[in-house]
């Protein structure tokens, strides 16, 4: 095969880019499942609604889809601490979490994507921004700004939550549920309340998340499951909970996807996150930066 | 969930009377079909057998040990494509061998992902499920011996062999012949040594192990169990569909439709995939009929989340509790 070191190197940095997006993917993941031992396999489902409604505002309002979402981040917030007070009363206080929560989140995912098909039906949809198309040119190097904007901002992003996780009391209660409830719970702080106020964050992100899905590639309702396999195999390769992990762990399967999609095809692609899982799983179950 | 105790004392057939009067009923519901002689009553007839098969399968794993296996389409679609195969390759093969070739490949590949995963927690073989679901699908939509994206054609033989009449009664016919198969293995693995192993891992792991249970093997064994089951349930479905394409194969309704019917039903016994199976596959039947095929697909979802909310044991739970 003729290796060109050009397309390796552009295969290498529109990976670190994706990366940056998988990272914003992956992060109300990492809040649910790594902090809060909730496993939300819908998460890819409140997306794909973040994506919708990005769509909707732009089509319907011409509101960039980034500053849509931002908008309905709040809405969002409270989508998540509903989804969670459901969860607790049905499964967390019966201590039924294995089976019933997990199909429970399992029913939502497909619920949610059957109605965005009656709704919108299955024709892919785009959005339209200035940032999508052009690209920056430095030398070799081509850096489409439709990665590049999303990577930018998923930054931001991932940085926020980590200085509002370390620096503000909630954020350390967060953490400090985390580790250990009863001992929380000992210090006057009820941890149902933390975990629905931290679910609530982590469906928010997710509707960022979705305005970047929508700006990276077109979406049509079924695409939120092959974000599932990426999602959890970025948070277990990173080690759960651990932001930074999480970070690098989203850029080496970035890469990974990048350089497959580049000298394999596209197609060969979301295998890719499959294989990093299962050998994770098989090999060092606590991830890269794990506990 | 019942416990150990229940369980002994629940009044019960032998093996034999058990499988002979399965085997009566599957006779009857089938001559049922022939007496009413329209093709749609065998078509819908498939599609209901067809998840009892599923749902049993589903349940052998998730109801009685506790692990949740999302990739059900996975295993399904593995039985289906090893028929497109064979059947590319010797197209003479009887459909009974192929259902056991598609259920022994399915089956090993359970016990793979099982082998690999179910060391860690409960949640980390789900997730891989739910990955592998993926992978599957991509392998096949790359596997331009199958059709790949494009998907494969599978000529229906115009008649039945054996029976008579049209094809479509075989395929039901040998459905039945499977629900049969699989509710007896469910049956008596709930009321042998192994079912109180898969009890007592899903009741809590760490003092089966403690007291002996050799959990990883149990667990195995459950895993290659149902994905054999699953993937013959998928084996007649080319033969079924006629024409079969990756995102018609791997459908999440499979999945979901195989995790709700026995969380509907109730996981605890036999009874409950077959319960969920009839009652959620003859609304749906029935939803299809008089409204749209899209609302249909959305039963089985809210279905699920209503009940595992509101009435975790199932309808069998219902029933119990009333007594």
């Amino acid at each position: 095969m003729d290796v060109s070191l050009d397309l390796l190197f552009n295969a290498v940095i529109s990976g670190l880019l994706l990366g940056g997006f998988y990272a914003a993917v992956s992060l109300g993941v990492a809040i649910s499942f790594g902090l809060l031992d909730i496993v939300n396999i819908a998460h890819p489902a409140f997306i794909l609604l973040g994506s919708y409604v990005a769509f909707t505002a732009n089509t319907v309002l011409g509101i960039d889809p980034i500053l849509a979402c931002l908008i309905a981040m709040p809405a969002f917030y409270l989508l998540g601490m509903l989804a969670y007070q459901v969860y607790y009363i049905a499964f967390e206080r019966r201590d039924d979490q294995s089976l019933r929560g997990l199909s429970f989140f399992f029913g939502l995912l497909f619920i949610t994507e059957v109605t965005l098909v009656l709704i919108f039906g299955v024709d892919y949809r785009l959005v339209q921004a200035a940032y999508i198309g052009p690209s920056l040119k430095l030398g070799i190097v081509e850096l489409p700004l439709r990665l590049l904007v999303p990577f930018l901002v998923s930054m931001v992003m991932v940085v926020t939550l980590q200085l509002f996780l370390s620096r503000t009391f909630v954020g350390r209660a967060v953490q400090a549920v985390a580790q250990d409830q009863g001992a929380l719970r000992l210090m006057a702080a009820n941890p149902v309340k933390i975990k629905r106020i931290a679910f609530g964050i982590s469906i928010a992100t997710a509707s960022l998340a979705g305005a970047f899905l929508i700006i990276i590639q077109p979406v049509e309702p079924s695409i939120g499951r092959d974000y599932i396999g990426r999602v959890f195999a970025i948070c277990v390769l990173g080690g759960l909970g651990s932001f930074p992990g999480m970070v690098i762990a989203a850029m080496t399967l970035g890469i990974a996807e990048s350089l497959t999609a580049t000298f394999f095809g596209p197609s060969w692609a979301p295998a890719v996150s499959f294989g990093v899982l299962l050998l994770t799983l098989a090999v060092r179950p606590s991830g890269i930066l794990g506990r | 969930m019942a416990s150990l105790a229940d369980r002994q004392a629940q009044p019960g057939w032998g093996a034999l009377p058990f499988t002979l009067g399965l085997v009566l009923v599957a006779a009857l519901i089938f001559s049922i079909g022939r007496w009413i002689d329209n093709s749609y009553v065998f078509f819908a007839g498939y599609v209901v057998a067809q998840y009892i098969v599923l749902g049993t399968a589903w349940n052998i794993l998730g109801g009685y040990t506790g692990y949740v296996n999302f990739g059900i389409t996975a295993f399904f679609a593995i039985g289906a494509y090893s028929t497109v195969v064979l059947y590319k390759l010797v197209p003479a093969v009887p459909l009974p061998v192929m259902i056991a070739v598609g259920g022994v490949l399915a089956g090993l590949v359970g016990f793979g992902t099982g082998y690999l995963t179910l060391r860690l927690r409960g949640v980390f073989f789900s997730i891989a499920t739910l990955a592998m679901a993926v992978v599957v699908q991509t392998l096949i939509t790359n596997w331009d011996f199958v059709g790949g994206a494009r998907g494969a054609y599978v000529l229906r033989p115009r008649t039945a062999p054996l029976i008579g009449g049209e094809y479509v009664q075989y395929l039901f016919l040998v459905m039945l012949g499977l629900c049969v198969l699989a509710l007896v293995t469910a049956r008596s693995i709930e009321r042998s040594a192994l079912g109180y192993g898969f009890a007592a891992i899903r009741d809590d792991e760490a003092a089966a192990e403690a007291s002996g249970v050799p959990t990883l093997r149990l667990k195995l064994i459950a895993t290659a169990l149902s994905g054999g089951f699953m993937g013959m349930a998928g084996a007649p479905l080319p033969y079924y569909v006629t024409y079969l394409d990756p995102s018609s194969g791997f459908s999440l309704n499979y999945a979901v439709n195989a995790i709700a019917m026995p969380l509907i039903g109730g996981t605890s016994s036999w009874l409950g995939p077959v319960i969920g199976a009839v009652v959620v596959g003859g609304l749906q039947e029935y939803i299809r009929v008089t409204i749209s095929s899209a609302v249909n697909v959305l039963v089985a979802g809210v279905l699920l989340v209503v009940f595992v909310i509101a009435a975790p044991q199932g309808i069998v739970g219902l029933f119990q509790r009333k007594r």
